[in-house]
């Protein structure tokens, strides 16, 4: 009998049978209308079912905040965390089962302010992880609060006369961590783009970061009407390896740049530069290991290798009877 | 014992031909090695451990550790080195004071001594090449130390440590230890050659030439010892049918991971707990497990949640301030009802505390720690042998119920040694395969049983169980619920679990009669102390029993029963209470130590406490004097 069973006979059987939307749809969305995170959840089910993923082998990790409720959204596994812990459960559950799907839904705070730590190691640890950071640039659910990536001078109830620091720039920050593999980013007002983008983290294998600027009805409710209102704020970022937008897109959207997702200076670069909003494939490296890998995630083990390993290891330290010392002279 | 036998310097010692000294015949003996960090005490000592172990003897070491990794040289605060309680019979704890000390120079001995840790007229053996040292300070330091030991009533013997190996190797300073290893060997009649395999292991790694040399120097300390010394010891061994294995506590929760199934290990660096996760490092991967060592304790815990939640039980093996980082998750833990060991090898608090030093100071924050109503399990290991047991029965039962098992140590067993019949392998320790089974139609994730509050836990991969764990306030289908109703539902069902496991404790069983003046209770290391007071004092005929208790949350039944067959019931303990001596102390606001708190709030008996949190492991005299005073107490 093996202990643990392999986790390549774990999978009963793959369900040849197609899924259709609704065997992703959980519950009835409670965020807002017109909230951004309805955007991610209709791309990333559309994603399910056009990748055919099994829902009893996909797994939505997500910390706390209006964005970390998206697990319950989806009719997959799910794990609703702590504040600021997404990564390190997700991680976890990689670890343990790298067979599994596994996506990180996370927002500016849970991932840029009390999780922050993790944020940085995950990129480092690159494992393979889809991660969607909701970036709605205010706290929701404890109802705005100015978050690390607030523009400088919002109102809030934390900071009426204007919040004094400089936004946090998630997407520099991520591309300035050594490992990182994979950097998008999309906003909630291109449902196309955010799809394609969201398919193209999920098939980077590793840690593929996606930031979604997104709207706050309730809190931020003009914060991007420049950029809905004219398609010339928004820089497409495209490559025969990263976007190719529709033709009908295209003529919506003009303001278009070839660029290598493989160009770590370019993407840089194009990282910093906030008005144009860039959206897009930043960088891609598929050549960066997975923290599973290196650490042999999914090894199968067996009854006589933990039967041998500690007798092996109890050897080191046993004194046998017969080894005993002669008494001594008295 | 004034009669000191200082040797004269200037008398060459030259190798005397061995002469059989007669050995005094001792019970047993507590001797200790210490030095400036660096000079190979400590690896002296656990030499000499290791020697009389397989010479059949009982031991228990005690590490003398500083609280920098480089201390100065020469200062009373930088001792480094290791106690070893050597008997005829199998050794449960340190032990009083020091019987017999070999110091490399004053200035160390002198902060054992200050700290009270040698026994009155205790001999000495100490390097003497200060006395001439050219640093007028220094020697007049080690003179002025030298005579007033003398004075004191120490019989202090000079030995020319340094003179001697540097006749054997040019850094004499890095052989001292093996030369005293060889000495002690002497004085203690352990056999040569069992002394030449040991050296042999210890450096078993390094070149032959290493080897040769650390062989040699024990020789010639062996000779000097035969030659120079006029005294000689011998504790009768008490030979073992059954192999033994010999490791630190820390070690043996490192292979009761091995041997319970769990193969993920989370943790982040931490004093005292760390070692058990370097121990785990080396050896987990060849059985297919692995340490992960996280960027910090939060994230050690979340990741192994994380594991466990995907079907596979983990650990994380931390210490106090850890502790505090992890409670959160741990909160998280209970209410979805995920699998967990928690190890929290305790050291001095609060805060960073005493990282080096004992102290059973965690014990309410691990029964009640978290916010909200999170029942978890709480374990405490009373000796290195259940460091290994307990990993093992920890993982059953967070599997079986799904909760959090907290297993608490602390600092002196994680570097204590004592031999222990070594464990014979059963496949019923392990882990069952992960449940991948698919699920009929309509399953519950929390279907929790009305009389226990177990639920089947669904694992990611098992068709049909689909659902979302959430660490709030849930309902069967796992679906969030502010319903006041199904808020006390889960609650209750949480909480039940904890009676259901607490019908199937046995009832821990009473050290000494059933029944008498005082019954002493106890959990954790203190075990082997409070055993050998209560011997103590049963030996002059006082009617003293003891109960040590392996599982605090929940308390086994019977124990109220107990109790009250007792005239008087004491809580003794290594961590603060009040004492009734301050004047400002009085029942009224009295903080109890948690234990005592614990069977007071539980049983309405009248539990007194003693404890000693001094960062060293409890000595039995100490409790002995205690005990005593309780009994006398309102005669």
């Amino acid at each position: 009998m093996t202990m643990a069973t392999p986790l390549s006979q774990c999978i009963i059987k793959l369900h040849e049978e197609r899924h259709d939307l609704e065997d992703y749809q959980g519950g009835v969305p409670r965020w807002c209308s017109g909230c951004g995170d309805n955007a991610i959840l209709a791309a990333v089910q559309r994603l399910c079912r056009d990748e055919n993923l099994a829902p009893e082998r996909t797994v939505f990790v997500s910390g706390i905040g209006c964005s970390s409720r998206f697990p319950h959204y989806m009719k997959t596994y799910g794990f609703h965390g702590i504040h600021g812990r997404a990564f390190p459960i997700a991680q976890g559950v990689k670890m343990a089962r790298p067979d599994l799907h596994v996506f990180v839904n996370t927002g500016d705070g849970d991932c840029c302010s009390i999780g922050a730590a993790h944020w940085i190691h995950a990129i480092r640890y690159n494992m393979n992880l889809t991660v969607i950071l909701h970036d709605n640039h205010v706290y929701g659910l404890t109802k705005k609060q100015a978050s690390p990536t607030s523009p400088v001078g919002l109102k809030s109830n934390t900071t009426p006369r204007g919040s004094v620091l400089e936004a946090l720039n998630p997407l520099t920050v991520t591309l300035g961590v050594q490992n990182v593999s994979f950097v998008a980013q999309a906003v909630d007002w291109i449902p196309e783009l955010m799809y394609d983008i969201v398919s193209k983290a999920f098939h980077h294998r590793g840690f593929s970061f996606i930031r979604v600027i997104q709207r706050c009805p309730e809190f931020l409710p003009k914060m991007f009407e420049p950029w809905l209102h004219d398609p010339a704020k928004t820089l497409l970022l495209t490559h025969e390896s990263g976007l190719q937008p529709s033709a009908d897109l295209g003529r919506i959207y003009r303001n278009q740049r070839a660029h290598d997702p493989l160009d770590i200076h370019k993407a840089r670069e194009i990282a910093s530069e906030e008005d144009p909003i860039p959206v897009g494939i930043l960088y891609r490296n598929p050549e960066v290991p997975c923290y599973e890998d290196l650490r042999g995630a999914g090894k199968p083990r067996t009854v006589e290798a933990v039967r041998k390993g500690l007798d092996a290891e109890f050897d080191k330290f046993t004194i046998w009877p017969g080894e005993q010392g002669q008494s001594r002279a008295a | 014992m004034s009669d000191s036998a200082v040797l004269d310097r200037k008398t060459p010692a030259k190798p005397a031909p061995l002469r059989a000294k007669p050995a005094v015949t001792l019970s047993e003996h507590i001797v200790e090695v210490i030095s400036d960090s660096g000079e190979g005490a400590q690896r002296c000592g656990q030499s000499l451990a290791s020697i009389a172990a397989r010479s059949g003897n009982g031991i228990w070491t005690v590490e003398i550790i500083p609280a920098e990794i480089q201390p100065p040289a020469r200062s009373v605060a930088g001792a480094s080195g290791i106690r070893i309680r050597i008997g005829s019979k199998a050794v449960t704890n340190g032990g009083d004071e020091t019987d017999l000390a070999v110091a490399f120079n004053e200035q160390v001995l002198l902060g054992r001594v200050r700290a009270g840790e040698l026994k009155p007229g205790a001999t000495i053996l100490l390097e003497s090449v200060w006395r001439e040292h050219r640093d007028p300070a220094i020697a007049k330091s080690y003179n002025d130390t030298l005579e007033a030991l003398q004075k004191s009533g120490f019989r202090v013997i000079e030995m020319p440590l340094e003179k001697e190996c540097r006749a054997l190797m040019t850094d004499a300073r890095r052989g001292k230890n093996m030369f005293v290893l060889g000495m002690l060997c002497s004085i203690y009649s352990f056999d040569l050659q069992l002394a030449r395999d040991q050296v042999a292991l210890t450096f078993g790694k390094k070149d032959r030439s290493v080897i040769d040399t650390n062989v040699k120097l024990l020789e010639a300390g062996f000779a000097w010892g035969e030659a120079n010394l006029d005294f000689k010891y011998a504790i009768p061994a008490t030979k073992s049918t059954q192999p033994q294995v010999v490791t630190n506590g820390n070690t043996a929760i490192a292979l009761g991971v091995l041997a319970s199934g769990m193969d993920i290990c989370a943790m982040y660096p931490i004093t005292p707990a760390t070692s058990a996760s370097h121990y785990l490092s080396d050896c987990f991967e060849k059985v297919g497990g692995m340490v992960h060592q996280a960027e910090d304790e939060i994230a050690a815990c979340a990741f192994a949640i994380g594991a466990s939640y995907a079907g596979r039980c983990a650990v994380t093996i931390t210490s106090g301030p850890g502790y505090s980082l992890k409670q959160e998750g741990l909160g998280l833990a209970v209410m979805a009802e995920i699998p967990l060991v928690v190890v929290n090898v305790q050291r001095g608090g609060p805060s960073t505390g005493q990282p080096t030093k004992v102290e059973q100071g965690d014990l309410l924050t691990a029964v009640y720690g978290s916010h909200g109503d999170a029942p978890k399990v709480v374990m405490a290991v009373s000796g290195i042998e259940d460091c290994f047991y307990s990993m093992i029965t920890a993982r059953k039962i967070a599997e079986t119920f799904n909760m959090v098992v907290v297993v608490l140590s602390d600092a002196s067993l994680a570097t204590a040694q004592t031999p222990f019949p070594r464990p014979s392998f059963s496949e019923e320790w392990l882990a069952p395969p992960v449940d991948q089974s698919p699920l009929p139609e309509g399953s519950k994730p929390y279907d929790w049983d009305a009389v226990t509050g177990i639920a089947r836990r669904f694992s990611p991969g098992q068709p049909g169980g689909m659902h979302t764990v959430t660490g709030l306030a849930h309902d069967r289908n796992s679906k969030v619920a502010y319903d006041p109703q199904i808020n006390e539902e889960g609650l209750r069902a949480r909480s039940l679990k904890l009676a259901a496991l607490q019908k199937t404790l046995r009832t821990p069983p009473v050290f000494g009669d059933p029944e008498g003046d005082l019954l002493v209770v106890g959990w954790g290391s203190t075990k082997g102390v409070i055993e050998e007071s209560v011997e103590r004092l049963r030996a002059e005929g006082a009617r003293v029993s003891s109960l040590h208790l392996r599982f605090i949350q929940p308390l086994p039944s019977g124990i109220g029963e107990i109790l009250r067959r007792f005239r008087k019931v004491i809580a003794v303990e290594g961590t603060w209470g009040d004492r009734l001596e301050d004047e400002l102390i009085d029942s009224d606001n009295r903080r109890y130590t948690p234990l005592a708190m614990m069977l007071r709030s539980r049983y309405l008996v009248d539990v007194d406490c003693w404890s000693e949190a001094r960062g060293q492991p409890i000595k039995p005299g100490n409790v002995v004097k205690a005990l005593r005073a309780k009994l006398e107490e309102g005669k």
